[in-house]
Order: structure tokens, then sequence, then C-alpha cells
């Protein structure tokens, strides 16, 4: 059986004066998952979360959120929480000031005990948020996120700038979030993070979505391996080797992304014998995220 | 069931804003109650209930201003706004929060230079004029808190505070807040009728019984003024959301 429909945008377009951020959105959100949401810098995931937030007014198309009701509406607001890349607090509040002004918005907020011990902010409790370091600072943002017990989880990019250990402290928090049954749209650069975290990934890239369904259904589109050497050659000379994708120029090896492997890996040692350092796997989702995004480009601009 | 009222704290979180924000909240009390100290009690001793008025105008008028004005534009900056309009916190408490602050300095503006002129300049009133000032002062901050907001949501954070003050320097000593009008130029003196900050201390001159006022004119000029920022607040509010 289908799962809940949590958000439903149709023909969604949004633009910023004359530059258009969302190109004709069609995008159906189930609840009870993780989804990602993926894309490019400038891709439109930010704009289309401040339109399903109400941040933004919607110019055309539609969204509709749990059912029948608006973005923005005080009935929708009470069933998200948010956790925006942009935003801020008022930071000369302590985190429990913070959590207990965050807990009032809500008709049954969690315990704020409880958060505090979960998110480890139980010993920063009574610290002005200014006085907190990067990673304090995003697990308190979490907390606010979460304190109203949401239906709909909105997470734009959750663990930019954590340490790991930061990191796995917000993903076990994520994590039982989803295992009660939380609907949660998580928009991040990370692709390990998608994959460990998502059951379903949209990608985005130019306003559109591009293609979407589960990490393995994603990685399994794009049926490409991932060469990773030391050469010589231009990028130039390598896009003309058979079979290749994509060309991603690293720090200190480049990663050719080829439909056929072994034929690319057979032409690149023919055509440069100082190749060094030669690694060949199967495509993850890093790989099929940047081999979707890359050959979409062209097409669009040609259109 | 939350028994937590959001607008209480909202208004909580502004205060404590406040509180912990000496650096903003000592010279916006302090500048204009010293400026009186030292033109009403010390240079101007027979001027000192004309500057008590004009002076406790400016003041209300500074906390009125740089209270929105500038918070405003710093919270937009740092994205506050942007997380309370994403969630559902009632945002007119934050406006009412960032309000009853404004009109609480204005009221402690008030009581710190109707203190000092009691107590050195000699300027004595009756009771209910004693109140009718702290009023109308109080209540004329409102247009200017109206004016503070409209600029907070149109200007950056880094243009806030100088664009303030280009504005309320100027508009203070045009409306003959720190000189009387009267020894302005003809041509000056027509200039500071069509400022609000005239009309706010006129009506102050009125009910101390320093120079009737026509309150009519003046609360339509005040009026008028509140409307031309409450519709420039609307724009700058629907400018946030994106709507063209």
């Amino acid at each position: 059986m289908d799962k809940p429909v949590v958000a439903e945008c149709s023909a969604l377009h949004h633009d910023y004066g004359s530059t258009p951020a969302l190109a004709g959105i069609d995008l159906t959100l189930h609840g009870g998952r993780v989804t990602a949401l993926l894309g490019p810098n400038g891709a439109g995931k930010t704009t289309l979360i401040h339109l399903l937030l109400g941040i933004l007014s919607v110019q055309r198309g539609k969204i509709s959120l749990f059912g029948d009701l608006e973005p923005g509406r005080t009935e929708a607001q009470r069933r998200i929480g948010v956790m925006l890349q942009a935003s801020g607090v008022q930071d000369n509040l302590t985190v429990s000031e913070l959590l207990a002004l965050f807990a009032s918005f809500y008709p049954e907020p969690d315990s704020q005990i409880g958060l505090l011990d979960e998110l480890d902010l139980v010993d920063l409790a009574d610290r002005r948020f200014d006085r907190l370091s990067g990673g304090q600072k995003q697990r308190a943002l979490f907390a606010l996120a979460v304190v109203g017990r949401p239906d709909w989880l909105i997470l734009d990019e959750p663990t930019t700038g954590l340490d790991p250990a930061a990191r796995r402290i917000l993903w076990r928090a994520i994590e039982a979030r989803r295992r009660a049954g939380v609907s949660i749209l998580l928009c991040t650069h990370f692709m390990d993070e998608a994959q460990k975290l998502a059951d379903h990934v949209v990608v985005l890239d130019r306003g559109r979505v591009l293609d979407q369904g589960s990490p393995d259904a994603i990685r399994r589109r794009v049926p490409s391996d991932r060469i990773l050497a030391r050469t010589a050659l231009p990028k130039e000379k390598l896009r003309t080797l058979p079979a290749v994708q994509a060309v991603h120029a690293g720090e200190d090896r480049v990663e050719i992304l080829s439909r056929r492997g072994i034929d690319t890996v057979r032409a690149l040692l023919a055509a440069d014998d100082t190749v060094d350092d030669l690694e060949v796997a199967g495509a993850d989702l890093e790989t099929a995220f940047l081999a979707l995004t890359d050959s979409a480009q062209p097409e669009q601009e040609a259109a | 069931m939350n028994a937590a009222n959001p607008s209480i704290q909202l208004i909580r979180a502004q205060w404590l804003n406040l509180l912990r924000t000496p650096a903003y909240t000592l010279p916006t009390l302090l500048f204009p109650v010293m400026f009186y100290v030292f033109f009403g009690l010390l240079m101007l001793r027979g001027q000192s209930l004309w500057l008590l008025c004009t002076f406790a105008t400016f003041g209300v008028m500074g906390a009125a201003l740089f209270s929105f004005g500038v918070s405003i534009a710093t919270e937009r900056a740092q994205g506050w706004l942007l997380l309370l309009r994403a969630s559902p916190a009632p945002v007119s408490a934050v406006i009412a929060g960032k309000a009853f602050g404004a009109l609480l300095f204005a009221i402690v503006i008030v009581v710190m230079m109707a203190a000092l002129a009691a107590a050195f300049g000699e300027v004595r009133l009756e009771t209910s004029q004693w109140l009718g000032l702290a009023g109308i002062l109080t209540l004329g901050a409102l247009p200017f808190c109206l004016m503070g907001l409209a600029l907070g949501l149109w200007l950056s954070p880094n243009a806030a505070p100088a664009v303030l003050n280009i504005v309320y320097l100027p508009l203070g000593f045009l409306s003959g807040l720190w000189i009387p009008s009267t020894v302005f130029p003809g041509w000056l003196q027509s200039v500071a009728e069509w400022l609000p900050p005239y009309h706010l201390a006129a009506l102050a001159l009125d009910i101390t019984g320093a120079k009737p006022a026509d309150w009519g004119h003046s609360l339509a000029v005040l009026g008028v003024f509140g409307l031309v920022f409450a519709v420039m607040t609307a724009l700058g509010w629907r400018r946030l959301a994106g709507v063209s």
C-alpha cells in the first residue's frame, strides 16, 4: 500500500527576477520515509524547500501539504519541523531558553530534557548559542527542529561543517525519527549520508527533477564504472576515450565515468604509458549523481 | 497540551535580548538624556520645559527607530526571521515584543528626563500633565516604530545603522528638537512644519502648557506618516516572500 502523501507539487515554477530557479517541478513526497533531495549548487533545492515551508510564495503551479493544506498555513507549520541551511537564532539566548521558546510554538512538544540528553547537549543547556561550537550549534538547531514532534522533518544540509562524531550523533537522531514514523526530507551534498539514510532519492538539476527512486535504483540506472587514475592526459583527451561519460579532475587523480570500464581502461593504458595508481570500481550513488547531472547539462544547454 | 504561551515566550526573548545587549541599550537610553542635561539643564536653563518636551521626543523617536530598524535588519541577515517564518511562531508577537521594548524605552527616557527636569531644571507640572506627557510621547513612538520596521525590512544589516543615523539626527534637528524651530529662517520653519517629530513635540509642548498646538493637524500628520510606513512594511514583507 502507498504511504500517505506529505507533499504534492505540480507544475511548480519559481523565478528570481528573470532568473528561473524552478522550471516545472512535478513531485510527490510520500510519508514515513527519508527522501534525500540531491542536486548541485543552484539546482533549486533551497527554493523548493522555502516554497514547501511557505517562506516563499508560490508564483506558478501548486503545492498541497498533508492532503489539502497550503504551505505557510499554521496548521501545516505545526506538523513540520525545520532546520534550514541559512537560518540562525537570536544568539544571546541559551540552548534551554531557545528550546523552551520553540516548544511553546507546538501543541504537544517533546520532553526538552530528553532531547538535550539525546543530542548530547545537557552540559550546554545554559550556554548562550553564540558561545557554542559549530557542531554544538547544529545539534541545538536540530533539537529546535524536532521539539514539536513533527510529522514531517525538513533538514537542509544538517551536517555541513560537522566532524565525524557530531555527524554520527545527528545521523542516529535522524534514524530514530524515521523508526518512529516521521517523514523526512533531507537535502544534502554528502552522498554517503544520502546512501546511509535515504529510502528514496530525488535528483534535482536546474530547477527540474532529473530522476528519482531508491538509492539502489538510482545507482543501477547509471551503468557506469568509476575509474580513478593518475595520468598525463588532459581532460579533453580523456573525454574522447571509448565509452567515457564524464571526467572530473580530483586532487591528484582524475575520475572517469565509463559505460564499459574495461574498454576505457584499455584505451587509457594504450594512450598513456605513465598511468599510475589505477583503480576501477562499480558506480556508487555519488558516481550515479555525477553522471546524471553531467549528462543533463548539454541537453539543457542546447534546449 | 502545551501550557506555554508562544507570544509571551517571544516577547520574553525580545526583552532578554535587550537586557543582554547593554552596548545597544545603554546608549539608546542615555544619549538623549545626556543631550538634555547639556542643553536643557546646563546651557539653556530658562528653556528647561521646552527642551524637556523636544529632547524627550528625540529620545523616544530614536528608541523606536533603532529597536526596530537595526534589530529587524540584523535578524533578517542572521536567518532568525527566516526560521520564525518557517515555524508556527506568531510573527505578530515578534513585532509586538519589539514594540513593547520600544515603548518601555520611551517611558524610561521620559521618566529619567522628567526627574532631571524637576530636580535640576525647576520644571513644575501638574500630575495630569506629567502623565499626559509620558502618555503622548509613548504612544507617539508608534509611527516611528513603523518607520523603523519598514527600514529594517528594506535595509541590509550593514546599511541599517548608518541610514538610520542619517535619518534620525537631521530629522531631529530639522524638526526643531535641538534648537526651537522659531529661531530657524522662515523657509526652514516651513520644512519643520511638515516633519512628524515636530508634530509629536508640538503635542508634548501643548500638554505641558509651553505652547498651544493644533491637535487635529498634528495627529493627522503623524497618522499619515505612520500609514506610509505601514504600507512600506507590508511591501517589505511581501518582498521577503518573493512576491513580485
